[in-house]
């Protein structure tokens, strides 16, 4: 049957539910990294007892739009003695990169459309995590491809200390997450939310993980504590100093993408993604439907991402800069020792509970 | 060395203990702080719809003056030229010819009156050194301009509106403070 | 043709290009750009051979980390084609002669195999994530347990070799 298969033998209805699928998650991260530029300065002003953007459209809201607009309208400047092939990837690799982390993400459980289920996540694939992992650690190429090309000494130190930090901090992410899947058992994302779904929300299993969780994500967009490879007033700009226009834009946009995206990793891994708190989701199907809980439940993910990103604005502009050796040891010398701890007791605690509770 | 105030705090050097050590607590400590700022008042005048009240002293632009009938006050003495610290006021006399005593309350007025508010540093003698009361400081300050010369201000700049033909704007350029509680110059 | 196999002949033509520009750019940066190339067509292999798992860790090994760390150093030293010392006639030979004969034991090696029966079948779930745990954990633990005390060992030599100067200064 396989070796019958003839080219382009595609199931085209799933093939336009998928790209439908993808162009409304690409829409929406868009979207909301737009809007998180807007939240950024607005919750930037507040804590500092400011209003913020307030005169494009009532209370600012069309800020982004203006803003995008300006960035649209600058002028391109390349750099006479840059590579310019490389110097136009690097954006480009930055936003692909923080993009593709949606594709395993679950948006929500699934919707009946004309009689047809249609699962609320790009691809289940059974490594969905890792596939995580594994572009995370990518995206580091688009800075770093980016600050070589710009032929300037503070791109190239942006680009180092961005491919210095993110891989210190990969390793202590990585043994959170080999703690987390000692308890889950599966590396899919829906899995995962399936068995939050039911038991106790993985945060409450996993508190310590999470903490190291949250530093590290925080370490690997780029955030304030950690973003020495942009800092202004060190590196004027850092790997984006030389780049202007919308490939400016891209850089700033990726790193609010990431933003969102590393908050519903997040939401997915430890907070129970779509769950709806407190209730009872399959009663709930019962009662008012299988299409509607969906709608619920992706809104209700929406709500807990936004927390997050409301989570890392709220630390921006509170914590100030590391120190880079500062940086570097809370990496190697407390985050990964404490993570190796965490998978250990991890480990040892689902070793006693299968030998029921006996030494 | 004695403490002017008693605000002094020595610094404290002792070994961070554990709680101090890993630092969350401080964090949180932090974020409670930026919190609270987050639903307290605004500071912020959303400047040109909102103005920030001035203080009652506050030294703006310069005006010229006119009496009730929309004559000029200023006779072109100089004094205010003599007292400017900052040699910002230059000015030509002319004298009044016959007919133009509805413009000019005197035989001499000012042909020229010019002021230029780079030099300005706003320290009011001119007010003071007036006896006429015809320079005086109002209450708006000099608006940003994209040449040195848009900040030498002529007479056309300077005087006030004629109270009989537009009395709104003589009152909003005279301002709401009484400038000369004690009276001076030619007052009726 | 199915849609495997163009994206088998896709994914090779990629790998070989990538490999040749690894070893004809003048430039290290992109020549360390095209290995990345390599491995991601590599990746591609193994998802073809429905081995996820091992796609997905050599993304991240070899392309997320190991990498990064040769582009940082490369990006460090700032190499570039003008300070790339010329190379005599007979290094090139020796090269030539001692990649041939490379080629030629590889060539010779798969020839013999049998390779209708070792060739991974598409469909097969050997290199999913759980087998190849179990694998790894039951049959190979013996090796799989040495190999990591090797990295160990390894990490330990490098540490010593990056603090040298400090434990002379220390005696």
């Amino acid at each position: 049957m396989y070796q019958n298969q003839i080219l382009l033998a595609i199931d085209w209805i799933l093939f336009t539910e998928k790209l439908v699928l993808i162009i409304v998650v690409v829409m929406v991260s868009l979207f909301v990294a737009m809007y998180s530029t807007y939240a950024e300065r607005k919750v930037a002003a507040f804590m500092q007892d400011r209003i913020g953007p307030n005169r494009a459209g009532p209370f600012g809201i069309l800020q982004p739009m203006a803003d995008g607009l300006k960035l649209f309208f600058k002028e391109e400047i390349v750099p006479n003695f840059s590579s310019k092939f490389l110097f136009i990837l690097g954006p480009i690799l930055a936003m692909l990169t923080a993009i593709m982390v949606s594709a395993v993400i679950p948006w929500g459980d699934k919707l009946f459309i004309f009689g047809r289920e249609v699962t609320l996540q790009i691809a289940d694939i059974n490594i969905g995590i890792l596939y995580i992992f594994g572009v995370v650690s990518l995206g580091v190429y688009g800075i770093m491809i980016g600050g070589w090309a710009s032929n300037n000494k503070f791109s190239l130190l942006g680009a180092m200390r961005a491919a210095s930090q993110i891989i210190s901090y990969e390793l202590a992410l990585g043994i959170t997450l080999i703690a987390l899947l000692m308890i889950t058992g599966t590396l899919s994302l829906n899995e995962m939310v399936a068995q939050q779904k039911d038991n106790l929300w993985n945060i409450f299993l996993q508190p310590l993980g999470f903490l190291i969780f949250l530093i590290c994500a925080f370490a690997e967009t780029n955030r304030t504590p950690f973003d020495l490879p942009e800092a202004e007033n060190e590196l004027m700009g850092g790997y984006h100093a030389e780049y202007s226009s919308m490939k400016l834009g891209f850089y700033l946009f990726a790193e609010y993408v990431n933003m969102f995206l590393s908050g519903a990793v997040m939401t997915t891994l430890y907070f129970g993604g779509y769950d709806i708190p407190f209730v009872n989701d399959a009663n709930l199907v019962h009662i008012i439907g299988q299409n509607w809980v969906t709608i619920i439940e992706g809104g209700v993910f929406f709500i807990k991402i936004c927390l997050f990103i409301f989570f890392f604005m709220w630390v921006r502009w509170t914590v100030p800069r590391f120190r880079y050796d500062q940086l570097m040891n809370l990496g190697w010398k407390i985050l990964l020792p404490l993570a190796l701890f965490n998978m250990l007791v991890t480990g040892a605690l689902i070793l006693l509970r299968q030998n029921h509770w006996h030494f | 060395m004695e403490a002017l105030t008693n605000r002094l705090k020595p610094v404290d050097r002792r070994k961070m203990n554990f709680w101090e050590r890993i630092y969350l607590p401080a964090v949180v400590k932090g974020l409670s702080i930026t919190l609270k700022h987050f639903f307290k008042k605004k500071v912020t005048i959303n400047y040109p719809e909102e103005v920030r009240p001035f203080s009652p002293v506050f030294r703006g632009l310069q005006i010229l003056n006119r009496d009730e009938e929309g004559r000029e006050n200023c006779t072109a003495c100089g004094l205010c030229a003599l007292a400017c610290p900052a040699e910002a006021i230059t000015m030509e006399c002319a004298e009044r010819k016959p007919g133009e005593e509805h413009l000019y309350r005197e035989e001499k007025y000012a042909a020229k009156y010019e002021i230029n508010m780079l030099r300005c540093i706003f320290c009011g003698l001119c007010e003071e050194a007036c006896p006429k009361d015809a320079v005086y400081l109002s209450e708006t300050f000099a608006p940003a301009n994209y040449q040195r010369k848009g900040f030498i201000y002529g007479k056309k700049d300077l005087l006030i509106p004629d109270p009989k033909t537009d009395p709104e704007g003589f009152a909003k350029a005279k301002g709401s403070r009484i400038k000369h509680p004690q009276g001076h110059g030619n007052e009726h | 043709m199915e849609i495997t196999q163009i994206l088998f002949w896709f994914l090779s033509a990629l790998a070989l290009f990538g490999a040749i520009g690894v070893v004809a750019s003048k430039n290290p940066i992109y020549s360390v750009l095209c290995l990345i190339i390599v491995f991601f067509a590599i990746s591609g292999h193994y998802v073809l051979m429905n081995a996820q798992f091992l796609a997905i860790v050599n993304i991240i090994v070899y392309a997320g980390a190991i990498m990064v760390l040769f582009l940082f150093v490369i990006m460090l030293m700032n190499l570039n084609a003008e300070t790339e010392p010329m190379k005599n006639v007979y290094m090139k030979l020796a090269g030539v002669i001692s990649g041939l004969t490379l080629m030629i034991v590889l060539v010779a090696a798969l020839s013999h195999s049998d390779s209708a029966n070792t060739l991974m079948r598409p469909g097969t779930s050997v290199g999913l994530t759980e087998n190849l745990g179990k694998a790894l954990f039951n049959q190979y633990v013996v090796p799989f347990e040495i190999s990591s005390v090797l990295f160990l060992s390894a990490m330990v030599g490098a540490i010593l070799i990056g603090k040298k100067d400090v434990v002379k200064n220390r005696i």
